[in-house]
């Protein structure tokens, strides 16, 4: 019973966030900020880049990269570290 | 060991395939790529050779200490690059405008003009250095350590 109410509850709170979503939605065509224009038109004067993408993931948002970067050595020396075969050890069947 | 057809394609299409992961790593400040997607392009050649001519073979050619190495310099060079624009503030771009890929294009698209984005170029290297020696090495362990022994030859 208790377990019903609760599904049904949970089922009734996303129903409603989901119409809230729907009708808060801000019109089409409209960016919700001003940080889209902004990169748009002066990323080229500011890092140089022609390529706004490579502008925004390499320098307005570098920390974000620089997360990436860390997170792809730190699995690649995890494998390395758990998969190695030192010399001379027999591997075993 | 697989098949001759498997070895002779595999020997045609590596040379393309580090082509292009090369193009996109080199020409990602430009046009569409980067470090990230040039090197995953770059180190699927990888996988590619392990398929077609087995992982001790190639495990011969690309030593796992040197591809540590290579990623390691990688990340190094990307923070180093990351601290040299300390000056003003952490990832500040500081070849803009400087003799080293320093050309400012004007506004609106300008394809033609490479030597540009400052930082950015010498990120994608850093960070394709990273992605191809890390990727390379995943893939080059875990082939290494799935291998059955006296199955291989």
């Amino acid at each position: 019973m208790i377990r019903r109410v609760g599904i049904s509850l949970t089922l009734i709170i996303i129903a409603v966030m989901f119409f809230a979503s729907a009708l808060l939605m801000h019109p089409f065509g409209a960016p919700p900020s001003i940080m889209d224009d902004y990169i748009i038109e002066n990323s080229q004067q500011e890092t140089g880049t022609n390529n706004v993408v490579s502008a925004v993931v390499f320098d307005y948002r570098g920390y974000d990269t620089l997360g990436e970067a860390t997170v792809l050595f730190l699995a690649a020396t995890a494998v390395i570290m758990l998969f190695r075969s030192r010399k001379g050890e027999v591997a075993e069947k | 060991m697989t098949s001759k057809i498997v070895r002779t394609t595999a020997q045609f299409v590596t040379p393309a395939v580090l082509l292009y992961g090369l193009y996109l790593i080199i020409h990602g400040h430009v046009s569409s790529g980067g470090g990230f997607q040039g090197g995953a392009v770059f180190a699927s050649s990888a996988a590619l050779l392990v398929v077609a001519f087995g992982s001790e073979r190639v495990s011969s050619l690309l030593q796992e200490h040197r591809l540590v190495a290579i990623s390691c310099s990688g990340a190094l060079m990307f923070i180093g690059l990351a601290f040299a624009g300390m000056g003003t503030t952490f990832f500040f771009n500081l070849f803009a405008g400087s003799p080293l890929f320093g050309n400012v294009p004007a506004y609106g698209p300008n394809p033609e003009d490479i030597w540009t984005g400052g930082t950015v170029p010498l990120m994608n290297i850093a960070v394709a250095l990273n992605v191809v020696a890390g990727l390379s090495a995943i893939v080059l362990a875990m082939a290494l350590a799935t291998v059955k022994r006296g199955d291989d030859k």
